[in-house]
Formats: C-alpha cells, structure tokens, sequence
C-alpha cells in the first residue's frame, strides 16, 4: 500500500501534475520577464541598422562606446563615484553597526536598530527631495551657513560631486547595516573580553578579531550597496544635475530620448557587465559564494 | 569597545555624538521634507512664513492649488495603487508556488533554476526595464507581422510596469515565503493525510494558515516595492504615471510645496505600514522593504 507507506507524496502521477503545475509559473517568470528579454537586448547590441528596418549583425554599438570619449569617461566615472561611495557608506555604517550589536543593551539597541530602518520606507524620491530643499542655494544649509556667518553669501551645495555622494551613501546606509548587524551580532563578545585581557589594543582587536569575523557580511553589505549605486538613477540624477554623468543616464538616453535601442542596449550589457565583474572580483577576494551572500543580504 | 569592558570617557561621548550625528543625517531630509509642506510660502525654501494647510486643502480658488485638489497628483496615487495591487497578487501567488516548489520537490535542473531565481536581484532596474521593454515590443512586431495582431498591452504602459516590478519582486516574496516554509514541520501535514483529510485540506487547513505571516509580510513588502520603485518603472512607463514618476518630473521641473505634501503623505502611509510589520515581523522583512 504505496499511499499510506508515504501519504506527503501521494500518487506519482499526481506529483508529476502538482510539479508540473508549480514549474509553470516559476519558468513563465524567469524565461519571459529575465532570461528571453536579456536574449533580446543582446541581440539588439550587436546588431546596426543600415537602413530603415535593415540591421545588420555588427559591434559599431560597442566601438561607439570605445571611440567615443563621453561615453567611457561616464563609465570609468560611474564606476569609480560608485567605488567611492561603497567605501563611504561602510565607513560610516560599521560603528552604528557596532553601536547597535556590542554597546547598546536590550531595548535601546532593538529601538536604535528600528530606528535606523525607517527612513528606507520611504520613497528614494521623497528622500532625494529632501536633499533638494536641505542643499540648494535658497535652501536651508546654505542659510544656516550664512545666519552662522560662515559665508557671506548662499552656496550653492548641489550639483557637486560630493553631493552625490552624500545622497548615495544616505539611501544606502540600510543595505550596509542590515548585514553587518546580522554578522556582528554573531561575534561572541568573549573574544573581545579575551583580546582586551591580554593587552591587545582597540585597533588590533579590529583588525585581527572583528573585521576577520565580520568579513562575510561586510561583504554582502558592500556588494549589494555597490550594485544598487551602480544602477541608481534618481540620486544622482536629482542631486548632480548636469554635471552628475551617470551611466544609467546615458542609457536613458539612448532608450527613451534619442530611441536608439542598439546604442542603449550596448551600454545596458556594459553595465551589466561592470556590475558583475565587481562583484564577481569582490567574492572572490572574500571567498565567498553568491547564492550564500545573497541569502545573506 | 564592548559594553562589558571598561571605555575611557572619551570614547563614550564619542560614541554618543556619533549616534545623534547619524541620527540628524537619517532624519534631517524627511523632517524637512515634512515640515515645509506646511509653510505659508509658494516655493519650499526657508525662511519660516507661517502655518498654512493650503498645500494641502487649497484649491484653485485660493491660488494654491493643494494635495486635495490636484487631480492628476491623485490620479497618479491612484495609478500607482493599482499597480502595486496587482504587482503584490502576481509576487506574492508565484512566490508561494515558488516555495513549494523549491521546498518540496527535486526535479533535473533544480540548482540552475534556484540561482536564476535569484538574478533579478543583481540586475540593475534600468536594464530589467530595457530589456522588457525590447523584448515586450520585439514580441508585439511579431503578433502584428505574423497575425496582424495589435497587442496593446505590450506597448509602454501599466501592464508592463506591472511586469516589470514584478520581475525582480517575485524574487524578494519567493525567498520570504521559503525561509518561512523550510520551517515548516512536516508531520503535521503527515498525521493529517494518514488521519484522512485530502492534500486540499491539509493545505487549507495546516500548511497555508502556517504560513499566514510570510504571505501578510511579504504581500506588505511587495506594495511597499511596488509604489516606490523608480528605475524599471521609469523605462516602462507609458502615459499614465505612478507616483514615483510623476514626482520626479515636477521636481525637474521646479519646487512646489505641494510635493512635500504628498510625500508627507506618503510618509505616514509607510510609517504606519512599517509599524505594524515590525510588530510582527523580523528584521530580514524590513530590510527587505528598502529595496
């Protein structure tokens, strides 16, 4: 009597239907919305139209971006600012992180916790706003700053560099807490007890106890802040203005604006590639898999 | 150093003025934000001119045209509303047959379909959106070619925001409702079937009551995602604009203090959501919502 020897399983032709049933809509999504549309967009990047509704298999769509100075100087920027800012954004998340796990108590340090994720409800775009009204020149930095008597006249604080960074690191903070709360939290605080008894000094505690045990989830917060950097638009967008010569902009472009769909393709696959070969570079200096970092984060 | 060992008084006031220096940057923006959508000026910028409510109640005969009063402010609410509705049905439903799927079953090409799912994550929105893009409107020429078919639907609009949010969503509810389902003790679905109830009872009745949290949390977290996504939106979007958008393109084209209104709104609309999550949620829930 197969059925009540293994009743969970049931019939085998009637597990065959259920799984054929669950695998439909997992393939439906995975094939028509990820898998055939990324086919496509490569197709349309190594194609060039010769003439109205004739194309021809090409790569001028990738030498574009290669002759063309503007485009790989975005790119190279893009790529760097995005570097820079992941950087920042740890620097500035590993002692809240550490505030939140080791030094506050109980209750304080569950509401700090709490605290600290609020503002990620909110919309990117109510946050970038903020910004707007915080930084330029009529705004309310550049006041205070003059009402303190430290400029005579309002400055105009958007649309530098450093801005985007400022509003890069802010809406990324969260993607850089989150995983290293959860990989802090794990460090028995013994070790550190033991460090401090046998006269190690806070930076070598650092470096040899914290940072080694801390490393899987600095690097889940550093890839995933990285990424999401990367293909930011509206922070950089907002916040640089003109002068923000972000890469996701010029694929924008190329898509919405000009209606150059090969052009616009090339440079998605650029930018796709840029952002998985960083982190494929960044796993494999921590040694980690990808699946376990993304489960991580 | 850790609360346990001794820290030198410096190092304490440190720490303290670091906290409230992070907390005035986290929170400074949004309480400007908010703020200024009750200031008694036509451009959101200091100095302070008084309270008003017109940003909100005004109306064209007042001059100042309010929240409550700008249809195509509400409108896009609305737009974004219903998208989010249907983008929360179509994650939260594939995630849960993901699950099961994932959880229960062995099948040739498990491994490669496990890591799949988890590539919506890493794509950048802007190119999730080309890419569905190209290929919703490669497929359109085609219907129109072969079967002279005009499939509307496929063209930029709410239908392919709709698929495009849900492309990389499905992934966040997917992995929610496994982590829940994997918890799951399965001789409680065992002593059901051998005490006789049907694979539909069990389900009903054990199995998806069960996972009651993992559905509300990550139906929750899948509005929430809906309504704020920008970057896939933005490539996909056709006339009618979401929120998101519609914000975006009156902050481009100058300040106006009715924005602070709505984002205020919005706010609260989170704020209230977060709350009653984090109640019964767990920190991978919230962590989840920002993105």
């Amino acid at each position: 009597m197969p059925e009540i020897s293994d009743p969970v399983s049931g019939r085998v032709w009637q597990r065959r239907l259920v799984l054929t049933l669950l695998l439909a809509p997992a393939l439906l999504w995975l094939f028509a919305l990820i898998v055939l549309p990324h086919v496509q967009l490569a197709l349309l990047s190594l194609r060039e139209r010769v003439a109205p509704h004739v194309y021809e298999p090409s790569l001028s769509q990738f030498g574009t971006f290669f002759v063309e100075p503007l485009y790989w100087q975005v790119f190279v920027r893009t790529a760097l600012m995005s570097i820079v800012a992941t950087a920042l954004t740890l620097l500035v998340a590993f002692p809240i992180a550490w505030v939140i796990t080791k030094v506050a108590r109980g209750r304080a340090s569950a509401l700090l916790f709490v605290v600290c994720l609020i503002p990620f409800w909110v919309s990117e775009t109510v946050r970038a706003l903020g910004w707007l009204i915080l930084l330029r020149e009529s705004g309310v930095l550049p006041g205070l700053l003059v009402t303190l008597g430290l400029t005579a006249v309002p400055v105009e604080l958007l649309y530098h560099d450093a801005t985007i960074l400022t509003g890069l690191v802010y809406t990324s903070l969260l993607f850089m807490v989150v995983p290293l709360v959860s990989s802090l939290e794990s460090l028995d605080n013994s070790l550190i007890e033991a460090a401090y008894d046998l006269g190690a000094s806070g930076f070598a505690t650092l470096r040899n106890i914290v940072i080694p045990h801390a490393a899987p989830g600095i690097t889940a917060g550093c890839i995933v802040v990285f990424m999401l950097t990367l293909g930011n638009y509206l922070t950089p967008n907002l916040l640089g203005g003109k002068n923000s010569q972000w890469f996701t902009e010029l694929i924008y472009t190329q898509f919405i604006v000009r209606f150059n769909w090969e052009q616009g393709a090339a440079f998605g696959f650029l930018l796709l590639g840029l952002s998985t070969g960083i982190v494929a570079i960044g796993l494999r200096l921590s040694g980690q898999r990808f699946v376990d970092v993304m489960r991580r984060s | 150093m850790i609360a346990s060992l001794p820290r030198p008084a410096w190092l304490r006031t440190a720490t303290v003025l670091y906290v409230a220096a992070f907390l005035i940057f986290l929170f400074m923006p949004l309480v400007i934000v908010g703020s200024f959508a009750f200031n008694d000026a036509n451009y959101p910028a200091p100095p302070w001119r008084g309270f008003t409510l017109d940003w909100f109640t005004g109306s064209a005969a007042t001059g100042r045209v309010g929240l409550f009063h700008d249809p195509d402010l509400l409108g896009s609410i609305w737009t974004s509303v219903t998208v989010a509705v249907w983008v929360t049905i179509l994650s939260v439903t594939v995630g849960t047959a993901n699950s099961f799927l994932m959880e229960r079953y062995r099948f040739p090409g498990k491994q490669v379909l496990s890591v799949l799912m988890l590539t919506p994550l890493v794509i950048p929105g802007v190119i999730l959106g080309i890419s569905i893009l190209s290929f919703s409107s490669r497929v359109a020429e085609l219907a129109d070619d072969l079967f002279g078919l005009d499939l509307e639907f496929l063209r930029p609009g709410l239908p392919l925001v709709v698929l495009g949010q849900f492309s990389y969503i499905a992934t966040i509810t997917t992995l929610m409702i496994s982590a829940r389902l994997k918890r799951f003790d399965i001789t409680l679905e065992e002593a059901a079937l051998n005490l006789g109830a049907t694979h539909f009872a069990v389900l009903r009745t054990i199995t998806l009551p069960y996972l009651r949290p993992a559905l509300i949390g990550s139906a929750a977290i899948s509005f929430l995602m809906s309504f704020e996504n920008f970057n896939t939106t933005l490539m996909l979007v056709g006339s009618d604009a979401p929120l998101t958008v519609m914000m975006y393109g009156r902050m481009r084209e100058g300040a106006s203090p009715v924005l602070n209104a709505v984002s205020l709104f919005l706010m609260l609309a989170s704020a209230g959501l977060a709350l009653t999550l984090l109640r019964g949620g767990s920190r991978a829930e919230s962590a989840a919502a920002a993105k």
